[in-house]
């Protein structure tokens, strides 16, 4: 365990975390001995930093290790009250998550009526979507019903959403019920 | 959760019903593991007998779709032995409150019922009140029309063997379960309800947790360490997307979305008719102005009513089921998904998948090609040459790969740092919304429609680069003091003149000074009874065990010592203890509204009787929408204030051509709808087959052998697997008639490296009457060999 608190402290300084975090960390190893035991291991020098699981509801933490732009090792985060340094079967290979060959790594588009997807730039993909979004919610927009302000489109559904960072569903809602989406749903109803 | 992980080791008592978590939510085991090492039993209701059922120490099973028989009988079972806390119900619950003379219950229906509309009239189920609009109590509680006494009559029908005889428990185990559950009802002890979807996925599901509430509040379970009502939550934020408000019926904070109705054409007119006259959500219109001023900024003004035009106006219900309808029916264009596969997750899949091909474009945002952005391809079963969608695949960033914050189930809100970049050309969500919305910023900017004005007036200004900043998001969302400019410490500061803004007024004071993202605190010291305080940020205002107020007795002491969690200090005239109260700090027990622990709810006192949903005041047994039996309660065979959506899109089977109950679960080595898991080399060679579990009986009826390829089918459609005859499923006995259950794992799809057939093609398209959430848990089918 020793080595990871060392990359720990690494981060934490980084992190610019409390120095009453950093006491805690710092107390009760021997800073020497640890770079010595850890010479040989894949994630020495490693950086270290602290996440929470993706996966369910429990949030345990969970230290990613990384080194040459890659994802090298994950484990339990020892300092996680939730978990105490423990995972399951899915914590435990939320590396492959990052090394999986499967990931997208290109925007694609599927053209109407097309077989296959083609590979696209950011750009075009950002410009076409938002030419669709304006084209069809401009043409269904209702702005009042019965004489009063409804503001909204029901041809434009939006789904999904809980494996979003707390930040980005803010957005996400923000944004959507501001172009009058109604039909605004996520997992935690299915 | 109304408590917290760490705080089940506090329990005397864990009841798991409608949840595995030993298989679904492992790692919190080990703080039921600590409970038992202290001495705490662990209960297990489950139709099957699960890894969490091994771990316990009483089991019994039920017929998927009984749990309300199951809890109504334990009810009638603690009022019946007299094992309820007493002074709890009297002094911190309604069973002292009357109801109106209008209040009947007969044959499975409550007074008010239109049988055409399906639905009731809430009003005829009102509390008695005086001149004043106080309600009339009976402290006695012997009252006839005390809600403590038209609880005892409704739940007197619930005697064990009429339960049974519906649930299929062995009486032997159904008997351990209620003696066991109901010891916690003396002073000292404290029991815990742990679920999940098995609880929520029925026609029944707001009822099915009603019916915990009730009990909970019997035995004086809420507010105590080891006790509260415990939703095990499936991903790693939905709890954090639900208190963000991305759902058709709730804005942020669980303020509700204004819809179409002549009362909500204004903001007084909403705020008039949404906010009781008392309990904390009278302060509605504060959160609701400070939404909004975080929405539109200065687009927001006393004369404009904060930009309260805006926000969009529905009328009717726009959940998951009725959105796919509509999609089926070409009612809708286009659609975003931000990590989301309906087709393998959302009822009925084989529906959804045909009503994809009806929208122009799609937009999907993820880190995987899934099976739903997927659904044009030969692959998926269909001819790419007759869709003509348009679908717009953006590769997402993981969890790590960019920095946040999550909120987990014990709403404990955790900052993830980013470990690494985005793979490939990945990006965060968090950049991807922000351009979307900055290009269309761009295409409206001279454009002055009414759809124009409406996007316009969103307020966004999160820095210059192309990857917003997340810290001003962050600010945006705890809410600033307008007029200093300052960051708000407490949600308690907020205002309705437009002077505050906050984007979520529960998280408001997460962020409460510069520099301070209490989100990042990770002091893991426990500060006392395993609240771990300094441990990251739990909303509202850091509270780790809600309705803490009523883990003391009237007078302010806690009811034992063994369970303190805060307790009323006379010398500095406050509450004080291991957690922040969830109360008034300064409200001393003697004032007015001081024993009153329930603070959002108008009179503070536990609805054992709660006239506000819409399929009645006390939970009743109602068969699930399809069912192998009739019911035995009442001539009403389901719930009756379901909607029903009639013809091809929710075809309904019969009990003679698909007699076995159906239901659907997850593994441990795969998460929902498999995405994230099936395309991971490990976990997919862990667990690599669809399978549908059975019993011995079912298999030798059938001349099924395990691993057998058979095929399963329902009303929806049929789909191939593996046969798992297995000890964990037993038929249940039903006077005299034998039920076959049979469950299945729901994780699989044809993407990715572990393929198999999609268990919801067979599930239904019908919801519970009062949130909508499909009826997965509980469907009727066939099973057959292959060959």
């Amino acid at each position: 365990m020793v080595e990871i608190n060392l990359n720990r402290r690494q981060f934490l300084k980084l992190s610019g975390a409390t120095a009453a975090t950093l006491a805690i960390v710092e107390l009760g190893f021997n800073e020497k001995e640890v770079h010595a035991k850890t010479k040989e291991l894949k994630i020495a020098k490693a950086t270290v930093t602290p996440t929470i699981c993706a996966f369910c509801g429990v949030g345990c933490g969970i230290l990613v290790h990384t080194k040459n732009d890659t994802v090298v090792y994950t484990e339990g985060d020892p300092d996680s009250p939730v978990n105490e340094g423990t995972l399951c079967s899915k914590g435990t290979t939320i590396r492959q998550v990052y090394t999986s060959e499967k990931r997208l790594t290109k925007p694609l588009y599927r053209a109407p009526g097309s077989k296959k997807w083609e590979e696209k730039s950011w750009d075009w993909m950002y410009e076409t979507i938002a030419k669709r979004t304006k084209e069809t919610r401009d043409r269904t927009f209702v702005e009042k019903e019965n004489g009063m302000f409804v503001n909204k489109t029901e041809a434009i559904a939006s789904l999904g959403g809980a494996a979003l960072d707390n930040e980005e569903t803010y957005l996400l809602a923000k944004m959507m019920r501001g172009l009058g989406v109604v039909y605004l749903e996520h997992q935690a109803r299915i | 959760m109304t408590n917290h992980w760490s705080d089940l080791q506090n329990t005397d008592c864990a009841l798991i019903m409608g949840g595995n978590p030993a298989e679904n939510h492992p790692i919190s085991f080990r703080w039921l593991t600590k409970a038992k090492e202290k001495g705490g039993k662990i209960v297990s209701v489950d139709p099957r007998f699960t890894r969490t059922s091994s771990k316990a120490d009483v089991y019994a099973s039920l017929r998927s779709g009984t749990d309300i028989a199951f809890m109504g009988g334990m009810i009638n079972y603690a009022l019946e032995k007299n094992m309820i806390h007493k002074e709890y119900v009297a002094e911190y619950t309604n069973a002292s409150y009357l109801v109106k003379e209008d209040y009947e219950f007969n044959d499975g229906l409550f007074s008010g019922y239109d049988k055409a509309a399906r639905k009731y009239d809430k009003t005829k189920w009102a509390f008695e009140t005086d001149e004043e609009g106080n309600p009339v109590k009976d402290k006695t509680l012997s009252h006839p029309r005390s809600v403590f006494q038209l609880l005892k009559k409704h739940y007197s029908r619930y005697d064990v063997d009429s339960v049974i005889a519906v649930t299929g428990t062995p009486k032997e185990d159904y008997l351990k379960v209620c003696e066991e559950f109901c010891s916690t009802g003396k002073p000292g002890k404290s029991g815990t309800i742990m679920y999940a979807m098995g609880t929520t996925q029925h026609t029944v599901g707001t009822q099915n947790v009603r019916a915990f509430g009730i009990i909970q509040l019997l035995l004086g379970n809420m507010g105590l360490p080891g006790g509260g009502i415990n939703a095990m939550r499936g991903e790693s934020n939905v709890q954090g997307s639900t208190d963000f408000g991305l759902l058709y019926h709730l804005l942020t904070g669980y303020v509700g979305t204004p819809t179409a109705i002549p009362e909500h054409a204004t903001l007084d007119g909403y705020n008039k008719k949404e906010t009781p006259a008392g309990g904390y959500w009278s302060n509605k219109p504060k959160f609701l102005v400070s939404l909004l001023k975080a929405w539109y900024g200065p687009n927001a003004t006393k004369d404009n009513e904060f930009g309260y035009h805006f926000l969009p106006k529905g009328n009717k219900n726009y959940s998951h089921i009725n959105l796919f309808n509509a999609m089926y029916k070409g009612e809708l264009e286009g659609a975003f998904l931000f990590g989301t596969n309906p087709v393998v997750g959302g009822p009925n899949a084989g529906k959804e998948k045909e009503a994809l091909s009806n929208l122009k474009w799609m937009v999907a945002v993820d880190l995987w090609e899934t099976e739903t952005s997927a659904f044009w391809q030969e692959e998926a079963g269909s001819d790419p040459s007759k869709i003509d969608t348009e679908v717009f695949l953006l590769p997402a960033a993981s969890s790590y790969e960019k920095e946040g914050s999550v909120s987990n189930s014990s709403r404990w809100m955790q900052y993830r740092w980013k470990a690494i970049d985005p793979k490939g050309e990945s990006l965060a969500d968090l950049e991807i919304i922000h351009m979307m919305v900055k290009h269309l910023k761009a295409l409206y900017k001279n454009e002055s429609s009414p759809a124009a004005k409406q996007f316009n007036a969103v307020d966004w200004n999160y820095g210059g680069g192309d990857h917003p900043d997340i810290d001003l998001v962050a600010r945006e969302i705890n809410g600033y003091d307008l007029t200093t400019g300052q960051l708000l410490k407490t949600f308690g500061d907020l205002k309705d003149d437009g002077t505050t803004s906050s984007g979520n007024w529960i998280y408001c004071g997460f962020y409460p000074e510069e520099g301070m993202n209490r989100s990042k605190n990770r002091d893991n010291k426990d500060t006392g009874g395993g609240n771990f305080l300094n441990w990251a940020y739990a909303w509202p205002a850091n509270r780790r065990i809600l309705y803490n107020r009523a883990s003391a007795d009237p007078s302010g002491k806690p009811w034992s010592k063994d369970k303190a969690v805060i307790w009323w200090d006379g010398i500095q005239q406050k509450w004080v203890g291991n957690d922040i109260p969830d109360f008034k700090p300064t409200v001393a027990p003697a004032d007015p509204g001081g024993t009153a622990p329930f603070i959002m709810i108008n009179g503070g006192l536990g609805g054992l009787f709660a006239p506000t949903l819409n399929d009645g005041p006390f939970p009743e047994h109602y068969e699930p929408f399809e069912s192998p039996v009739k019911n035995a309660f009442s001539s009403q065979e389901i719930n009756p204030a379901i909607a029903i959506i009639e013809g091809e899109f929710n075809l309904k089977g019969d009990s003679k051509k698909y007699p076995i109950v159906g239901t659907t679960y997850r593994v441990s080595e795969h998460w929902q709808s498999g995405s994230m898991t099936r395309n991971q080399e490990w976990l997919s060679e862990l667990a690599g087959h669809m399978y549908i579990e059975m019993s011995e009986e079912l298999a030798k009826e059938k001349g099924i052998k395990n691993k057998d390829q058979i095929i399963v089918s329902s009303a929806r459609g049929e789909i191939k697997a593996y046969a798992m005859v297995t000890k964990r499923f037993k038929p249940h006995m039903m006077k005299g008639k034998m039920v076959h259950q049979v469950g299945m794992p729901w994780h699989f799809g044809y993407k990715g490296y572990a393929t198999g057939d999609t268990a919801n093609r067979l599930t239904p398209h019908i919801g519970d009457a009062n949130t909508t959430i499909p009826e997965y848990k509980a469907f009727l089918c066939d099973i057959r060999r292959a060959d």
